[in-house]
């Protein structure tokens, strides 16, 4: 899988033309266009041809193109899928997935749809939302079902009312669920996005809630509202020290390149891989957030 | 002819104009004007009959002035224009300081009675825009900044006969401010110009205090009738209410953006000026600004220009030691200046005249102004739509524009219309005095200020692109537009602050 930051996804109604345009311009990593449940039966289709002419026509920038289609049962799944593919979207999410088999039913119409419209075999990526508790209990085989898998992604109000509860300022409720989607995540190499907050007048509660998700490994979260890209950013945001001693790794394994070297070695110790896959993704993270140079050294505003 | 900035400007019109050629005034010598004054002791001015005054005061063919402060809560402007229509009187120059919609309608059945012939403002919108535009005047209508009209009335370009002023108070002499009584609207900036140099002044009031009035903003020496009505305005819809912070997540950004550029240009310092505008995104500005302000410990020293309530409130909060105030946006900002010694009051002559011995805007550090168009030569249209159709008003625009470093704050586009364009419809403020360009899809440094490039290309939070770039992002988005279709008929001129003409705005052909 490309390795790329995943920090936000941003939810985005499909069928709002002004929020379809303006999209681009808040940083997300990864952009969520939502035929589903954002969008009123009566739209169904007028959202379909909006993200459908969006995606060929707007400058979204770096931004993964992501989109919700309807239910797998639904008549709009198929027709959702084929413009989709067709316009050339990067990721489609599949809403309330519980089996590697519905993964692919999916994967099985997108084929369809890349062949039709002449588009690279395997170029439209998927990911999973995971609504239920017999999809946490089916997370495994639902990460590993596609070479096309990017992730996962917990949607933690159609899961809390699945478990009979209801969602907690302290989370509690979603521990289970968040580890094992984050596990199943990782033993597949994709990435693990956690749950929407919607509150918007609670600023120190989603606050805590990134942090909370960020220390638990999760690569990012969903976003329903372009003024938590900040807020999130600023907690995956890595601190001086650790950017400077990424910036030593990465000094160390160019030196290694240099003298053709297999080992890496820093201060007369030998550097192991997990230590420079962190150091690469520190990296990523500090030029995201402008904190690097051209010349790749730490800058301070 | 073309002026210095090439735009086509009819010949037969600029007989008695001179084309615009550059922003810098110079050091002419001007000579002002003085009005005529009607020796009296000052003991009857009061009456109740407006039909009495507008008799003894209003000829054919005269120039008669309003001023705005009463906004869209103003009930004078109507009242007047009944009684002024109903004696038949013909052939006059309207030259208020601007009209705004509750006025329009209005206009149009005195411009139909034949009551109205002329028009000099600072701008129109609405109904009256629409009429103007398609050419319901023989001549066209003459738009000035708020300082360029100070300036043509202290030099008798425009002789006010009679102005009539609206005020929530008075006294039986004609003492009078705008800060107490039910229509308050706080500062009298511009009505203060036509205090001083109409030559019969009518005030009009619903509030009638004891003498002395103090403070007297208007002076019983400047007045010659004082006409009780039943009320001024509408107390509610003359300034807006609470003004509510934007959660508008495009105006935060870009908001956060201007504070960016602010901050990190060379004048964000102790003593620093500034000015914001009004609307959702400059309130927001002054928000992030005060944060700033609080983390580097730096003050202002003055803030300058129409006044809301956030900008008050950095000065009760010690932020800025002086607000030079010439209209009140908000209830707030207007009930604070009755309260507080570091509100000043000032006219528009004080505030915006280029042809002075200095004024406010000339030592203003930082400004933060809108527009409706920019164009890849950083010209910015505040006056006609998309449509070519007369929806702004100049207001300050121009004068404040003077500031060390003007930045454009601005959407890329509206809707389906592009905001940044390869040519503005309309020019009101010339380019050489635009400095910077903020839109949500980066930061546009003009050329000529490659001071402020160098010390912007260092921080990563202001992403600089080329006001090229940002035109054609915008037309990728909205594609580009059929052009207008004109008439050769000019149905407005743009003044420059100095009284050169900028450009022409043509009848629109439908």
């Amino acid at each position: 899988m490309e390795e790329r930051l995943r920090r936000t996804m941003m939810f985005v109604p499909g069928n709002n033309a002004g929020m379809v345009r303006d999209a681009g311009i808040y940083g997300a990593d990864s952009i969520m266009f939502d035929l589903e449940d954002a969008v009123s039966l009566a739209e169904k289709d007028a959202a379909r041809i909006l993200v459908y002419q969006a995606l060929q026509t707007q400058d979204y920038g770096d931004s993964e193109l992501v989109v919700r289609v309807n239910d797998i049962d639904s008549k709009y799944f198929k027709p959702d899928v084929f413009a989709m593919v067709k316009a050339g979207v990067d990721v489609i999410r599949l809403p309330k997935t519980e089996s590697a088999a519905m993964i692919h039913q999916l994967v099985q119409v997108i084929e369809e749809a890349e062949k039709k419209f002449n588009r690279q075999p395997g170029s439209t990526h998927v990911m999973a939302a995971i609504e239920s508790a017999k999809g946490v209990m089916n997370v495994l085989e639902i990460a590993q079902a596609s070479d096309r898998m990017i992730g996962l992604a917990l949607s933690a109000e159609d899961y809390t009312t699945d478990l009979k509860t209801h969602r907690y300022p302290d989370g509690a409720e979603l521990e289970f669920a968040r580890n094992m989607i984050l596990n199943a995540a990782r033993t597949a190499g994709i990435a693990a996005f956690d749950t929407v907050f919607t509150n918007m007048n609670d600023e120190e509660g989603f606050k805590r809630e990134v942090e909370h998700i960020h220390e638990l490994g999760f690569d990012g979260k969903s976003l329903i509202n372009p003024r938590q890209i900040d807020m999130v950013n600023q907690i995956y945001q890595p601190s001086q020290v650790e950017i400077e001693d990424a910036l030593d790794v990465q000094a160390a394994i160019e030196e290694a390149h240099r003298q053709g070297s297999g080992v890496i070695s820093m201060n007369g110790q030998m550097v192991d891989r997990p230590v420079v896959l962190r150091a690469q993704r520190v990296i990523r993270l500090a030029q995201a957030s402008g904190l690097l140079n051209e010349e790749g050294e730490f800058i301070e505003e | 002819m073309k002026n210095s900035i090439g735009r086509e400007l009819s010949d037969d019109l600029m007989r008695n104009y001179q084309p615009f050629k550059s922003t810098k005034i110079g050091n002419p010598i001007v000579q002002r004007v003085a009005p005529k004054v009607r020796v009296s002791t000052g003991d009857n001015k009061v009456t109740d009959s407006l039909a009495d005054v507008v008799r003894k005061t209003v000829k054919d063919g005269m120039t008669i002035s309003f001023h705005h402060h009463l906004r869209e809560g103003d009930f004078i402007f109507n009242l007047v224009m009944d009684e002024i229509i109903k004696q038949g009187i013909q052939d006059l120059t309207l030259a208020p300081s601007s009209l705004t919609n509750v006025m329009n309608d209005k206009v149009i059945e005195a411009i139909k009675a034949g009551t109205i012939t002329h028009i000099e403002s600072s701008g129109m919108r609405g109904t009256l825009g629409e009429a103007v535009s398609h050419g319901i005047l023989k001549d066209p209508v003459i738009l000035r900044s708020h300082g360029s009209r100070a300036r043509a009335i202290e030099n008798g370009e425009t002789k006010i006969d009679v102005a009539f002023l609206g005020v929530p108070n008075a006294d039986r002499c004609g003492n009078a401010n705008g800060m107490t009584g039910d229509a308050a609207f706080g500062s009298l900036g511009y009505a203060l110009i036509d205090a001083q140099y109409a030559d019969q002044v009518v005030l009009l009031t619903d509030n009638i205090v004891d003498y002395p009035n103090t403070p007297a903003s208007i002076k019983q020496t400047q007045v010659d009738y004082v006409v009780k009505v039943d009320q001024v305005g509408d107390p509610d819809r003359i300034g807006s209410g609470a003004t509510r912070f934007t959660k508008n997540p495009k105006d935060l950004k870009i908001a956060k953006m201007v504070n960016n550029v602010i901050v990190h240009s060379p004048y964000f310092k102790q003593g620093f000026s500034f000015q914001t505008g009004s609307g959702g995104a400059a309130l927001a500005v002054a928000r992030f600004l005060k944060q700033s302000m609080l983390d580097k410990q730096i003050t202002a020293s003055f803030a300058l220009g129409g006044i809301t309530t956030p900008i008050v409130d950095l000065m009760n909060d010690g932020l800025v030691q002086k607000v030079m105030d010439v209209q009140d946006f908000d209830k707030g900002a207007a009930d604070s200046m009755k309260n507080n010694q570091n509100q000043q009051e000032i006219d528009a002559s004080w505030y915006a005249d280029a042809d002075n011995k200095g004024a406010m805007v000339d030592q203003l550090d930082v400004c933060i102004l809108s527009a409706l168009e920019i164009d890849t030569d950083f010209n910015v249209n505040v006056m006609t739509g998309s449509n070519g159709v007369l929806r702004g008003a100049i207001g300050g625009h121009q004068d404040a524009a003077t500031a060390k470093m003007t930045i454009i704050s601005a959407p890329l586009t509206r809707g389906r219309i592009a905001t940044v364009v390869p040519k503005v419809g309309t020019v009101v403020t010339p380019g050489e005095s635009i400095d910077v360009l903020v839109t949500e899809a980066g930061v546009a440094v003009n050329p000529a200020r490659q001071d402020l490039i160098a010390a912007f290309k260092k921080v990563p939070s202001i992403p600089l692109v080329t006001i090229e770039e940002l035109q054609q992002k915008a037309e990728a988005i909205v594609g580009k537009p059929e052009p207008l279709q004109h008439t050769n008929k000019t149905v407005a001129m743009i003044e420059y602050r100095d009284g050169t003409i900028i450009d022409e705005v043509k009848e629109i052909k439908d």
